[in-house]
Formats: structure tokens, sequence, C-alpha cells
């Protein structure tokens, strides 16, 4: 199936989305209140039945107040692609989780949530998914600031022998 | 003081100070951990494998650190990691060596600027040895292993482990036929740092 046929099937039950063409993948581009009912018609509908998740990232697009999240959907069994995405706003980013549609979402909104600091309403398992649990920040947002430490390890290499750290001696043997 | 081993037909006999003795076995019997962080663990298996073979010096893996006489940290070690390599590090009964491998594990090597990159393992723990290269030959490995070797028979654990050394007074330490001969090939200035 075409990519406008795809908007044309999307846009029919689901009302006007933005649609933008190739080069690359075509994308359609929804607002987040209808984000979860757009990934339900790719997946349910028989003609379009997008079965394969290929992957589920953010944008930060602090120019504009925005993070987008972006959908790269695969049907296996019609041969067909399509991006579904949609923009959200930065100061509080949020956005119905898709695992219920595509159980593959499941980590990649945790790390959505890690990277971007998108809170996924609904979502099973909100954590954390690849740095460590009481880290501070979301490393993929453009104004993110690296601390100096965390837990105690610098982030920056010693520069001279005077700022050397010695790693903490092993805890004394009971 | 190095054993002093007198050979008779039905075996032999070793003779020498039990520090030295205990030595001999020790660093006939460097147990590694198999443990690896990122791909300098691809190397860390080939040192293992038939072709260098590292079980010619005693140089064994073992799948636990209760059983490890020394961890080598290959690859990149992150944030989330590294409180689990300071475990598994406090998990090994002393004497315990750490051997840096490849320029991830020695300071952060090509993801210094990533955020969730350790920069170099000596920021978790006490490195013995640091091996350059990204990553490392097997021979550099197997070198770095050697140079453990040196360092445990230049060290008497038993005086060692009950504060009795360093000691003016005491022999030990032994001069090191290995670090001696690298001295005497590195004539550059020394580094600084």
């Amino acid at each position: 199936m075409k990519p406008e046929e795809i908007r044309d099937k999307l846009t029919a039950s689901l009302g006007a989305a933005e649609y933008t063409p190739g080069p690359g993948d075509a994308a359609i581009t929804v607002p987040v209140d209808r984000w979860h009912e757009a990934a339900t018609v790719l997946r349910r509908d028989p003609d379009l039945d997008f079965d394969f998740l290929r992957s589920l990232s953010g944008v930060d697009r602090p120019a504009v107040g925005k993070i987008e999240v972006v959908c790269h959907l695969l049907s296996y069994r019609h041969r067909h692609t399509i991006v579904l995405k949609t923009g959200i706003d930065r100061s509080a980013p949020a956005v119905p989780t898709l695992s219920d549609v595509w159980p593959a979402a499941n980590w990649h909104e945790r790390e959505l949530y890690d990277l971007f600091g998108v809170n996924v309403t609904s979502h099973p398992d909100l954590r954390r998914l690849l740095l460590p649990e009481d880290w501070v920040g979301h490393p993929l947002r453009k104004d993110y600031k690296e601390p100096d430490s965390y837990r105690g390890i610098p982030m920056q290499r010693p520069q001279t022998a005077a700022e050397a750290v010695t790693p903490p001696a092993a805890p004394e043997k009971p | 003081m190095d054993p002093y081993i007198e050979r008779s037909p039905d075996g032999a006999v070793a003779i020498g100070t039990l520090d030295s003795l205990l030595n001999l076995a020790r660093k006939n019997s460097e147990w590694y951990l198999l443990f690896a962080t990122a791909c300098c663990g691809i190397e860390l298996m080939q040192t293992g494998g038939p072709r260098t073979d590292a079980d010619r010096f005693g140089f064994v893996f073992r799948p636990t650190p209760r059983q490890a006489d020394t961890i080598i940290l290959a690859g990149t070690i992150t944030y989330k990691m590294a409180s689990r390599v300071r475990l598994l590090y406090e998990q090994m009964a002393e004497p315990r060596y750490v051997i840096s491998m490849g320029s991830c594990a020695n300071t952060g090597g090509p993801f210094y600027d990533s955020y969730p990159v350790v920069k170099g393992g000596d920021l978790i723990l006490p490195v013995d040895v640091y091996v350059a290269g990204c990553p490392p030959r097997p021979e550099a490995l197997i070198e770095a292993l050697m140079l453990v070797q040196d360092k445990m028979a230049r060290e008497p654990w038993l005086r060692k482990a009950r504060g009795r050394w360093p000691d003016p007074k005491d022999p030990w330490p032994q001069p090191s036929a290995v670090l001696g001969s690298c001295a005497a090939a590195a004539k550059g200035p020394t580094p600084k740092g």
C-alpha cells in the first residue's frame, strides 16, 4: 500500500492528520490526544496491519518547545512502512503508552522516559532503562548539563596529580 | 628470595621462606575472573583460547570472583555497571589484582565525552597494570598478566597481611626482572601526572 493510501485510510477513521512525504519513509503526524487511537488503527486495520514496531524514539526541539515522539512501523504481511509522529509540550511532556498495542513499545518507552524525561502515562513499568535509577536529569535533552560526579565518581579525568582520586577502600572485614 | 628447588628422581623438594614458597604457588596459578564489559572481552576470550594459550603460564579463567585472583576490566564501564564491577571486586579474596585492559578501561577512551561512561577503571578500582590498545592484542594481555605475576613475586603477602611489610629492614621487595628490563627500554622523560 502506498503511503498516501495509508494516510487516507488513517484520516478516514481519525480525521485530519499532517502528512510529510519522503524521501525516506513518509510520516504522519497526529496530535497527542489521537496518538493511541492512531496506533490502534494502524495495528488493527486488516488493510494496514502494522505488526512490527521497528523503533520508538524521541527528538528534542527546544526551538519550537516540543519533544517529538517518532514511531517507525512495518507490516510484514503487506510489506509497507510508515512513520507515526506526535509533538508534545516540552515543559510537561506526556504521551500515552503504546505497550498495549505493540508489546515491544514497553522498553522503547522506558528509554524515552530515561533519556528525554517523557512521562509515558499508563505504562505498566515506567523505570529508567539504560541509566542508573538514581541518575539526575535526562541526557538527550538539548539543555542537559552533565553533573560533576555520580556517586563520588568524577565525570572528568583528573588533569593533575593533585586532583587524582583514590578509589574507595574495601569495607572493613567483620 | 627465590625458593631453591632440588630435583630428585622421584620429584623435587623446594626450600625457601614460607613467603617465597607461597609466591611460587601464587604466581603460577594466577586465576582471572571471566568478566568483560565490552568488545575487549573478545580479545580476553582469545587470550584464553588455544592460539595464545594463557593456561601454559597458569592463567586460568574462573567464573566466580570467589576463586579469582585477578579481575580484568575488559571494556567500557558505564555508571550503571560501575557498582556491579565494584561488587565483583569486593567479592574477591585478598590478595587481589586489577588489570585495566584497553582504552575504555584506562581513560574512557573514545567514549570520553559520553555521559554514561566511567572515565577510567582506576576511578572505581585500584588498578595494578594498564594495557594500552583498542583492543590490546592477546600478547599484550599476557604481558599484563605476567606483570601481575611479577608483582606477586615481589611482595611477601603473609607479612603484608599482618602489617609487617613494607619494612626498610626487610630484604623484600625483590628486584623485578620484568620491570627492570622495561625501565631500561623506556629511556624517554618520565610522563607527567
